[in-house]
């Protein structure tokens, strides 16, 4: 029980991470795994507003994600956009994409690893214990875990349920029909990317809260968003929640029953057996 | 022309001996220098021997292959583990073997399916291996490194790196002629294509990773003994795999002998900032990628091509001009 319940608190940034990067890939087609780096950045701006100005991490999230939002939109403006109208095919898109932001993320590993140092750095912040069912659990978890659930509600309702949130899922499902019913799918493309990327960042701003991180591990957490995006299927939301669970809870499991050392272990084990018997997503559809 | 044995042309002959000469002025340098140019020359040699074994399989397909660090690492910890028991051939046989057995089973799970799943797949691979390895050690043994103690100085390491990247150089060169090279040529420029004139491209593609991690095993078995003492996290560094991918790119992978013109200036250059500007190597790797998708994205080779066939275009319009005039 313990276990499940420390899995779904740690599945919720995970989650937030994976929801940025499968609106990255699923409509803008950006393989972006420079996504870690936005998540550290986010991670380290919320630790220095707390530590410097005293701002509490939940209320930094307005600061955070309007400023990822337009630090992304000007990368995909300024980096991307050239590869998109360059590419002949999704295909093409796809290495560039993925070289590209192996690019970005060094170059932003390293500016981080330059202003940062590469130590450890944590903070407290509500480290105050919380019951639930009956253990005892950090508080600074459960209120990332409830800020988490939070964005992500606000992010469903937007796809779902407004003009815009429409847009954007259409251009996921076929950028060329988009373009005929009148949608600008450049315009929408850039937004979702930056809106992936201020997700990415509040996914990290609340990470911050409970986890110790340092300038370097991105790329941990790019690919455990990677796993999560293709196991929920690229693009789609409610497989995003679902997969994060499922790999939150597995890691959480292996973690305290086997060994903490094999947490990727056990998110390749997860990864090995979608591949093996839904390569298209829990919820995806089968594309020939 | 004379028709020569094996069905060679001229061409090729001549390529053979001017690689012949190159391995033989290679050979030489431990003779001339033991210290500073033949611990540079240790490094070339093996990103040499590893671009191009990346290459066999990352050319051809177009699928970028990470995986460079656990196929290497798990050579390296062959000979760590095999020193005090077996000979040392017979170690580097294993970590050929550990290489391509991994290479197998990434193949089998992944290149049935999109290029996206084996890129994010071999990302991580270096560490789950390197994270398996660790827990198996702490579970079996109470010590955490290893410590490898061979008669082995630096100039026999480049020796045999040498004959490494020969040999990767030759079984390239006879895949090329192979049905296998063929196949995968036909993959290279459509899969669809491929699949439809009855190629097995799956097994095909599997086939040319294992080759590729076999060679990339063997390396790492090769460069243990430099290390002598060995840790995981050295063992299994990703930097080595993000490096190959760098180097092999900007030389171009087009070409068999196009990563080795990416692999020596990005060596020195990596060289160099390692010493001088150890804390900028992340950023230095990041403006490279970034380089090399904007602005040379065929790699050196590619950019020589191009300029060779416009210079052609150019005479060859030239040429042809005279006789339209003429009425």
């Amino acid at each position: 029980m313990q276990i499940i319940v420390t899995g779904i608190l740690l599945s919720g940034t995970y989650a937030l991470i994976a929801l940025g990067l499968t609106l990255q890939y699923g409509v803008a087609r950006i393989m972006n795994i420079a996504n870690g780096e936005t998540l550290v950045a986010g991670c380290f701006i919320a630790f220095w507003l707390f530590v410097s100005l005293s701002i509490n991490p939940i209320f930094g999230l307005l600061i955070i994600a309007p400023l990822a939002f337009a630090l992304n939109w000007g990368i995909y403006q300024v980096a991307l956009r050239p590869l998109v109208q360059r590419a002949k095919n999704r295909g093409m898109l796809e290495v560039d994409s993925i070289l590209a932001t192996f690019g970005l993320m060094f170059l932003l590993q390293g500016l981080m690893l330059l202003a940062f140092g590469g130590e450890y750095v944590n903070y407290q912040f509500l480290a105050e214990r919380f019951m639930l069912f009956g253990s005892a659990y950090g508080l600074n978890r459960v209120v990332a875990f409830c800020a988490a659930v939070l964005i992500a509600v606000a992010l469903y309702l937007f796809l779902y349920h407004t003009r815009q949130g429409t847009a954007v899922r259409a251009v996921a499902a076929d950028p060329a029909s988009a373009n005929l019913v009148a949608i600008d799918v450049a315009k929408t493309a850039a937004m979702a990317f930056a809106l992936g990327g201020a997700l990415t960042a509040c996914g990290g701003a609340l990470l911050s809260t409970f986890y110790t991180f340092n300038a370097a591990m991105g790329i941990t957490f790019t690919m455990k968003a990677l796993i999560i995006v293709i196991m929920g299927g690229v693009g789609d939301v409610r497989g995003a929640i679902i997969a994060a669970l499922m790999l939150g809870v597995a890691e959480t499991a292996v973690a305290s029953l086997i060994d903490p050392g094999l947490t990727i272990a056990a998110t390749y084990a997860l990864f090995v057996l979608v591949l093996l018997i839904r390569p298209q997503g829990l919820f995806g559809r089968r594309t020939t | 022309m004379t028709s020569l044995p094996f069905g060679l042309t001229q061409q090729e002959l001549k390529t053979g001996a001017i690689g012949a000469a190159a391995v033989l002025v290679a050979a030489l340098l431990p003779v001339f220098d033991q210290a500073y140019y033949l611990a540079l020359g240790v490094n070339i040699m093996l990103y040499a021997a590893l671009c191009t074994a990346w290459s066999l399989f990352s050319g051809p397909t177009h699928y970028i292959s990470l995986a460079t660090a656990a196929f290497f690492g798990l050579g390296t910890y062959a000979v760590g583990l095999g020193i005090d028991h077996l000979p040392f051939p017979l170690l580097v046989a294993i970590g050929a073997g550990c290489g391509a057995v991994l290479a197998g089973i990434v193949g089998a799970a992944t290149l049935r399916l999109s290029g996206v799943y084996f890129v994010i797949f071999t990302l991580g691979l270096a560490e789950l291996v390197r994270q398996l390895v660790t827990w198996g050690q702490s579970k079996l043994t109470t010590r955490m490194g290893l410590y490898v103690f061979t008669d082995f100085t630096e100039k026999h390491i480049f020796w045999m790196l040498l004959a490494l990247t020969v040999a990767v150089f030759v079984t390239g060169w006879l895949i090329n002629r192979s049905r296998l090279g063929f196949a995968m040529q036909v993959i290279g420029n459509d899969e669809t294509v491929a699949r439809h004139v009855g190629i097995d491209t799956a097994r095909a593609k599997i086939i040319l990773f294992m080759v590729s991690g076999a060679f990339i095993g063997i390396a790492g078995a090769i460069c243990a003994p430099r290390y002598a003492y060995i840790q995981a996290t050295s063992a299994f560094n990703p930097t080595i795999s993000f490096l190959v991918v760098i180097m092999a790119l900007l030389g171009g992978t087009k070409r068999l002998w196009g990563p080795l013109v990416g692999v020596i200036p990005f060596t020195i250059l990596m060289d160099f900032v390692t010493a001088k500007f150890p804390n900028h190597t992340s950023i230095v790797m990041g403006i490279a990628f970034l380089a090399i998708v904007y602005f040379i994205p065929n790699g050196v080779t590619g950019v020589i091509e191009q300029v060779q066939a416009r210079w052609k275009a150019r005479s060859g319009a030239a040429a042809r001009q005279p006789t339209e005039v003429r009425p």
